[in-house]
This record gives C-alpha cells, structure tokens and sequence, in this order.
C-alpha cells in the first residue's frame, strides 16, 4: 500500500532510533523495523541500549531503553553516529536522547506522556515541547497513547493491553515516513505471535491506525526513501553478533563431526549464546548450565577430554573465574573455546555497555606461562566466520582458544550472507587410532607441535592427563627442571606456529604512508569508516584491523614497519598499543582510548587522524 | 549382579586387577588409607565388568587426588574443587563411561561445596569416593570443613571454632540418591559399597573414614578401631534389622519420631522389634536420621544407607535430544541457517 501523494527524498542511509521507557516495546519496535528495512534490500547494523535494571523506575532517565538502526542503500559499517529520525515515547527518553540526534532530526514524541509528573521525573524543568528548546527539530508531536486506545476501542480489551500496543501505533508512523510496507510487519506479527491470534489482530489494528493517522497529518510533507543497497548476490538474513556466534560454533561441531558440548554460567552480554545453543538440541549439541562460572568452564574440560567439541561463554566478570581453569586445558593441552563477550569493567563494571578491556586478561590473565589463541571478531555477522575458526584452530591445534566479541556486537545486529555448508573450510583433529602402540599422550606432531586427542573409550590408549607438570612425550608426571623449561617452550611454540595457517594482516590502503591506523575487534565499522572519509579527503592513511591477535599474522612487523606513524585505537586504556609495543618495539606508536561505555564515533576518530598526522 | 544401566558396553573378557594396575610409583605415605582403597578400587573395577577402557578416573587436589595416576584408567587429574563439575562434563558429553571421582573433605566440602552440592542435586551418573580425613594433608596439617570443633591443628592452634560438616547430612540436603559410609580398615565393605555405587543409577558418594596417619592419625579410631568398633560401628544392609554389638545384641528401633537403641531380650524386646533397614526407600528420612548418628548415644552407620530411585541427568539430556531430533525440522546446519527470514539477492 505504498502511498503517492507526498513527495519523495531519496536517502543513501538513515539512522532511526526508537526511545522509551523500559516497558514500552521499544526493542520488539526496532526489531519489526529493521527486519522490514532488511527485507526491503536495505544493508543495516541495529544495536539495542538498555538499562542494566530489569525494570528501573518508570518514567525516569535511568530506565530508558532503546533500539537504533541503521539502514542504508550502500554498505553500512556502524549502527551510526547520530540519529536521523528519533522516535520518544516518553520525557526521559527524549532528555536521554536529543544529544545524539542530528540538527534537524525528525522526532515523533507522544505528547499524551508529558504530563507533568512525567517531565519531572525525567529532569525537565519545564514541558520540553512548549519551550522552544525543540526548534531546531522536525517535530512530530502526536497524542499516541490516546488515538492508539481509541483505535482498539472496538477489539473490547483492557485499558493497558491497548495502552500498551502504542508502541506499534508509533511504528506505523515510522512506516509512513519510510514508506515501507505495512505486509512485512503483518507478515512478522503473524510468526512471532502465531499462538495469540488476538495479539496479532491487536498489533495489526494499532499500527495500520498509525499509518493512517500520518497519511492525514499534515506535519509530514514528505517521505523518506531509502533503496536497496547493492549487496553481493547470495541469500541473506540479519543477525545479532551472539546468535551468529552460536550457529559459528554449531557450523564448527557439524564440521568436524565433534558434538558440541557447551558449559556455561548466565552473564550479561553473553547469555543469549547460552540460550540459542539450548535451542538446538535436534544438531547433538548438550548445553550445561552449571552452578557457576567455573563449572561451566571445568565440565567443558572433561567433555573436551572425551572428545567433545566444548565450549565456555562468558564476559569479562567470568573469565576471571574461569582463569585457573583455562590454565588446565592449557596443561593438559585440550581443545577448548572460549568466548568473552565484552563488557565495561573492571568488576561488574558495565553490565550493559560495551568495551575492549578484557584483551589483556584473555592473553596472559593466568598463573605460569599459558598462552592460548586469542581471536576478535569485528562485526555482528563475522561472529560466524570467527567462532567457526575459534573451533576450528583450537581443535585442530589442541589448544584452548579465547574469542572476543563484545556487547556491542553481540546484541547488535547486521546483515549476514548465509554461508553453505560444503563450503566451509575443512577441520579435521587429531585423533589419535585405536590400538597405536606409540601413543604417547605427549608425542606430537612434528611440524605443528600438536599432540594427539586419544578419547575415553578406545582401544588401547588408556591414559591420565592433569594439571601436573608432565614428561614431554610420556606425560608422566614430572617435577625435573630441564622438563619443565622444555614442555613451556613446546606450549609457547605450539601456539606460536599457528601463524603459519592464518592469513596476512590485510592493509586499507597504501602499504607505506604516513598514519597506520591500527584497530581490533568490535570498533572495525567506525574506524573503517573514518579511516574511509581521511583517504577520501587525500591523507596519507591506512588501515590495519586485527582479527588474529595470538599469533598475531606473520606480517604484522612489516604491516607496521611501513609507516610513519602508527595510531592505534581501542576502547580501553591501551591494552592492544602495549601488547604490539612489546611484541614490536618500534618508536611511533601513539593510542586513542576511549572508555566511556560508548563506540568511537567517526568523527572523533577524525579529529584525532588530524591531530596526529599534523603533530611533528 | 543386575545392572539397571546398559548404556556402557560390557567387557568380553575376564579381567582382573592387573589390569587396573598403573606403572606409577605409589607416593602416598607409607601406612596411609588411601592405599587399601586403592585395593579396593583395584578389586571392585574388575567385578563391575565393564570393559576397561570404558572406566574414567577424576580427581581435584590433594592426597586423595592423585588417584587417578595409580590407575589403569582413562583419567584426569584436575583442579582444586573441581572434580564434580569435571566429572559432569565428561558423563553428560559420553555416558557410556564409567565415571568415578576421587576426592577428600577439603577438596569437595571447602573449595568444591558448590560443586559437590550441585552434582548431587543434578543426580548425575557419576561414583564419588569421599576421602574423609578431617584435614588437609597434602599442605600439611590445616582443619578442614570435616574437622571435630575444637581440634587443635596447624591453623587452630587453641582449637577449631567451626560445626562440621556432616557428609551424610549434606548429601540427604542436596537430595543425595545414594549414600554409603565405609571405613579404610575394611576392604570388603569398601568393596561392596562401590559395587553397589556402580550399580546405582546416580550420584553415588561413598565416604570413606580415611586415617592421615602424619597429620590426624586415629581421627576415626574411636569408631572404627579395633577395640571400640563391636560397639560403635553398625553394619546396615538392606532388608535386615539393624543390630550390632558383639553379639548382634543391639538394634534401633523407631519410637515416636526417634531412632533409640535397645538390647535385645531386656524389658521384652525382641529380634522382631528391630528395624529393618530399607536403603531403598526413595523418602530420605529415616536414612538421614541413620547418617547422623554418632557415639556416644549411638552407633555410626556404615554401609550403604540410601540407594533410592531417581532419574539421572545424563539420561534425561539424552532423551531430550533423541526427542529434539525426532522431532525439528532443523536436521543440519544449512537448515538451520537457512530458517526463519532469508531472502535471495540475485
């Protein structure tokens, strides 16, 4: 029911956001919107912003909750800087939020929720809509908890079910203004809600009443049009950073015939792998949740033992208590994948908010020399591809591996071109053969320094593993000296060689100039993306975004090397700068830290290029 | 000899116990009981008659922990506390293991409780041999969550001010299914404790009086002693009356709520009187009532005290899957990729 009566803008990206309170539906509003930006061919990242608290307190700044998109008709890199078109439900989501919308923004706010109690709580000293502070905005200014009740009155349900449906009545504007199907939210309703028949009629009513009501308003001259963006062919479908992880890891098990057993403690942001791995029992995978962070790690160990493909989720909190177990598995030299899922720290820190902080922590935080596979992911969809190689280099390389994603990844979302099976890289572990008569627990391989995986069970290859020092190659335990230099060297080495099997450190740009931009992990689309607006502005820049962190790539000194000026940016005090100071010690390292809780935004990064590249 | 669980595969051979032998030096002291059960161990694994490479030994940190080195097992020698929770992870990702655990009172009551609480509640398929010694050994002489108030150790030189835990007691709390109390002086009760441990669909605990004969020797001696165990110790079987003494004279009756010794043949009791132990019972009440008996008033119980009936975890995590796979139309991971909203760019 595309309409034709306004005049059409056409848009190349447009960030929306929608803000309310915590109960308001402004998550299940995003996702519906984004979906539909998705099916109509847009490219888009979404990132949803809640409170840590359940429920806060209603109505006050503490307990806003939102949920932004970015869509756009060319290849969208963050779930954007500053927001286009705010939709606030409520006075503290409009104070929460205004710093973040560009001048000129649309907003749409509900002018039913400020009442004065409401403006109160949120801070205001005054109605926010009737003191010309909003002139430099679009505003929508709609009674929407009221023509939403009045558009359900026929339906006979209760004041706050059809209270409760305004989020949808506001979505239906939104579909106006983005002149979008109104089909594909029906079509969404029908599946999410196929056991409440009413809630879909209710969710119906409520946004096609939104629709028509901006059909008739007169505040919209225009409708914005965002085009299908040129995406490589293939099939496709949007994904949040923690699902893609889990199907990664799904993908890895089926892959290497190894069933996936996962051991795991709820924390915020990394449950939701827990619970999508739970959902798949019909692919063999056995998901624990253990009593504690710890158990979840250690029972992952003996499953590993047994030949499981096993993993471990956690954040920053519960790798901690994870430490002493990781350094097991490093011992027994067992394949183990472990994700952190980043968030704000130290302590419980930054439930919620996002931050690469636990770097150091995944790479030496043990007691003794235990390295291990350290690995980042960079968007919400490479989640996929990097748990698959997590798994993949762990069970191959009989060693534990760590991969960081982060909150901002894992709860946001992106586009993500579904792989084929057949076509993933093949894995194949070492498993020793029944009845070899030179099985040694610690004999290994003598290209990879890899031992072999002997499982529970088989003919002729009963053997103990533990937390011991053992003998190199019989792995009998051993207190000797010279043993113990040599079996720390052979773990170091082991890992180390694994940069034989990864690809190059890729370069953005020139190989030589006079700023190396250098980012890891979850900051790639806005580095990418600044480092993309200074090369089209003429500097001398390049990018190097790091995946592989321990082995770092065998060309990671001469990536390095080929510069002036070496910037690397992180969102901690500098951990991935230090780490590359001591593996590299070259003179023109300089950082950009940021610690706020917060992605980097482009244009800070921007200014920070400029700062450095003008510095003498 | 009816085993209930034929998940693991049965051994075609006759095997004995030099089959279970490790080529290990034995570093424990000389004289401690670790060493008989380890025979005992040695002796059961055999009978149990499970093929030998469908056994699996782990262990946390500690004296009693280093067993799984003396046995001819697949094995794993862990980390302080953890065996519980490794021991899970290797029963639910293969339940065709035998899966036993050796750990003592300071490895699972103080850094391991919350494992050790949670495996029991979970009721997963696993045997814990419980080496109760009532300190810490291996880092010479501390008190340990077993440890009698006021001993005098190396960490509580005018005497512990702390109640100990009751092992019997904390199982029943964490809806323990079987529980059986042995002594290190005895092989054959150690033996047929873990036979029936093996037998047994569950967490199993046997804890075993253990004597550290460097840093608490005799700790047990008042019970299981030579000269005091005809009258402290009570031997329970299931389906016979619960009487010991030098001459069976003494048995347990209930009254009123109460367990109460009396003497067979004074104020007219009589053998029929007694009451009959029944280990199956899937009601814990009685047996924690059994379990917390003690001298001076009373016996110590030894022997299994419950076996109950109860499904296991490993059992249900795999029914949950054959359900899962009978049942999703998401056979693989291109189906599961492939679910839910897709659309084809061409």
């Amino acid at each position: 029911m595309p309409h034709t009566k306004r005049q059409i803008v056409e848009k190349e990206s447009v960030v929306v956001k929608f803000v309310g309170d915590s109960g308001d539906g402004m998550q299940l509003s995003g996702s519906v919107f984004s979906d539909s930006a998705a099916l109509a061919g847009n490219d888009l990242a979404t990132f949803p912003d809640f409170p840590a608290e359940i429920r806060a307190p209603q109505n006050t700044v503490a307990g806003v909750s939102g949920f932004q998109v970015h869509m756009g008709s060319e290849k969208i890199f963050t779930t954007g800087d500053m927001v286009d078109v705010l939709v606030s439900m409520n006075p503290a989501s409009l104070r929460a939020n205004l710093k973040w919308a560009k001048k000129g923004a649309t907003i749409l706010v509900d002018t039913d929720a400020f009442d004065e109690k409401s403006i109160e709580k949120a801070g205001y000293k005054q109605n926010p809509l009737e003191d010309h502070s909003l002139e430099a905005y679009h505003m929508i200014k709609a009674p929407i908890t009221a023509m939403t009740k009045e558009s359900l009155k026929e339906l006979g349900i209760d004041n706050k079910t059809a209270e409760r449906s305004k989020n949808m009545f506001a979505l239906g504007i939104l579909y106006f203004i983005f002149n979008r199907d109104l089909k594909m939210a029906f079509n969404y309703f029908e599946e999410r809600f196929k056991k409440n028949p009413k809630l879909v009629e209710i969710n119906k009513v409520a946004i096609q009443a939104g629709y028509n009501y901006a059909d008739t308003v007169e505040a919209l001259e225009s409708v914005i049009q965002v085009g299908a963006a040129k995406m490589p062919k293939g099939r496709y479908r949007n994904i949040t950073g923690n699902t893609a992880t889990a199907w990664g890891l799904l993908a890895a098990s089926e892959k290497s015939g190894r069933p996936l057993f996962l051991g795991s403690y709820p924390i915020t942001p990394a449950t939701e792998i827990l619970m999508e791995l739970a959902k798949h029992k019909s692919l063999g995978a056995k998901v624990f949740q253990a009593e504690d962070e710890i158990a979840g790690i250690c029972s992952s160990i003996g499953a590993a033992y047994t030949g499981s493909m096993a993993c471990t989720t956690t954040s920053g909190p519960g790798l901690s208590l994870k430490s002493e177990a990781i350094g097991l598995a490093v011992m027994t030299e067992l394949p183990l994948i472990i994700v952190d899922v980043q968030r704000g720290g130290p302590s419980t820190g930054l439930p919620t908010k996002s931050e690469q902080s636990d770097l150091m922590q995944a790479l030496f935080g043990r007691n003794g020399d235990g390295p291990v596979i350290v690995i980042a992911a960079s968007t919400a969809d490479n989640c996929f591809n990097y748990a698959y190689m997590t798994a993949k280099l762990s069970m191959e390389h009989m060693t534990p591996a760590i991969l960081l994603t982060d909150g901002y990844l894992g709860f946001g979302s992106a586009l993500f071109r579904i792989p084929k099976m057949s076509e993933m890289p093949p894995i194949n572990p070492p498993i020793a053969k029944a009845n070899d008569k030179d099985y040694k627990p610690y004999k290994r391989d003598a290209e990879t320094l890899v031992r072999q995986w002997a499982l529970p069970g088989t003919d002729g290859l009963r053997h103990r593993i533990g937390g011991l020092e053992k003998e190199n190659i019989t792995g009998v335990v051993s207190m000797d000296p010279m043993n113990h230099q040599v079996m720390v060297d052979l773990r170091a080495a082991k890992v180390e060689k694994i940069a034989d099997v990864i690809p190059d450190q890729e370069i953005d740009g020139n190989k030589k100039g006079d700023l190396l931009v250098v980012s890891w992990g979850g900051t790639y689309g806005a580095v990418h993306s600044a480092v993309k607006k200074a090369q089209s502005e003429g500097k001398s820049i390049s990018h190097a975004h790091f995946h592989y962190i321990s082995p770092l790539p065998k060309n990671t000194e001469k990536v390095l090397k080929g510069f002036k000026k070496i910037l690397v940016c992180e969102l901690n005090s500098g951990q991935f700068v230090n780490y590359l100071k001591m593996k590299f010690p070259l003179p023109n390292f300089h950082q950009f830290n940021k610690v706020q809780g917060l992605p980097f935004m482009i244009n800070e990064l921007n200014d920070k290029f400029n700062q450095i590249l003008e510095e003498k | 000899m009816d085993f209930v669980n034929t998940t693991i595969e049965r051994t075609t051979v006759q095997l004995s116990k030099a089959d279970f032998e490790s080529d290990q030096m034995v570093k424990w002291c000389p004289g401690c009981g670790a060493h008989a059960i380890l025979a005992a161990v040695e002796r059961v694994f055999p009978k149990i008659g499970y093929r030998k490479e469908n056994f699996c030994m782990i262990s946390g940190i500690g004296c009693s922990s280093r067993f799984p080195y003396y046995v001819n097992t697949y094995g794993i020698h862990g980390i302080h506390g953890r065996a519980a929770a490794i021991s899970t992870g290797v029963k639910i990702a293969n339940p065709r293991l035998s899966v036993w655990m050796a750990t003592g009172d300071g490895d699972s009551l103080a850094i391991g409780g919350n494992h050790f609480i949670h495996v029991i509640r979970r009721n997963v398929d696993i045997n814990i041999l419980l080496f109760n010694n009532q300190i810490y050994g291996l880092t010479k002489g501390q008190y340990s969550p077993t440890t009698p108030m006021g001993k005098v150790t190396k960490t509580s030189p005018q005497g512990t001010i702390e109640h100990p835990f009751n092992v019997g007691e904390l199982v029943m709390g964490a809806q323990g299914t079987f529980y059986a109390r042995v002594p290190d002086n005895n092989i054959t009760m150690m033996t047929e404790a873990m036979f029936e441990a093996a037998k047994h669909d569950g967490t199993s605990i046997i804890e075993i009086m253990q004597n550290c004969i460097i840093f608490a020797d005799k700790a047990h001696n008042d019970v299981i002693g030579k000269e005091h165990k005809d009258e402290n110790m009570l031997l329970v079987k299931n389906g016979q009356p619960m009487t010991w003494g030098k001459n069976n004279e003494k048995g347990l009756i209930l009254k009123d709520t109460m367990l109460e010794v009396v003497e067979i043949g004074i104020n007219g009791v009589t053998a029929d009187d007694i009451l009959i132990h029944d280990a199956y019972n899937q009601d814990p009440g009685i047996h924690l009532m059994l379990a917390k008996l003690a001298p001076p008033h009373f016996p110590m119980v030894f022997g299994v005290i419950r076996s109950a009936m109860f499904p296991t975890y490993d059992d249900m995590v795999e029914e949950q899957i054959k359900y899962a796979k009978e049942n999703s139309k998401i056979r693989n991971v291109d189906d599961l990729l492939n679910s839910g909203d897709v659309w084809d760019i061409k």
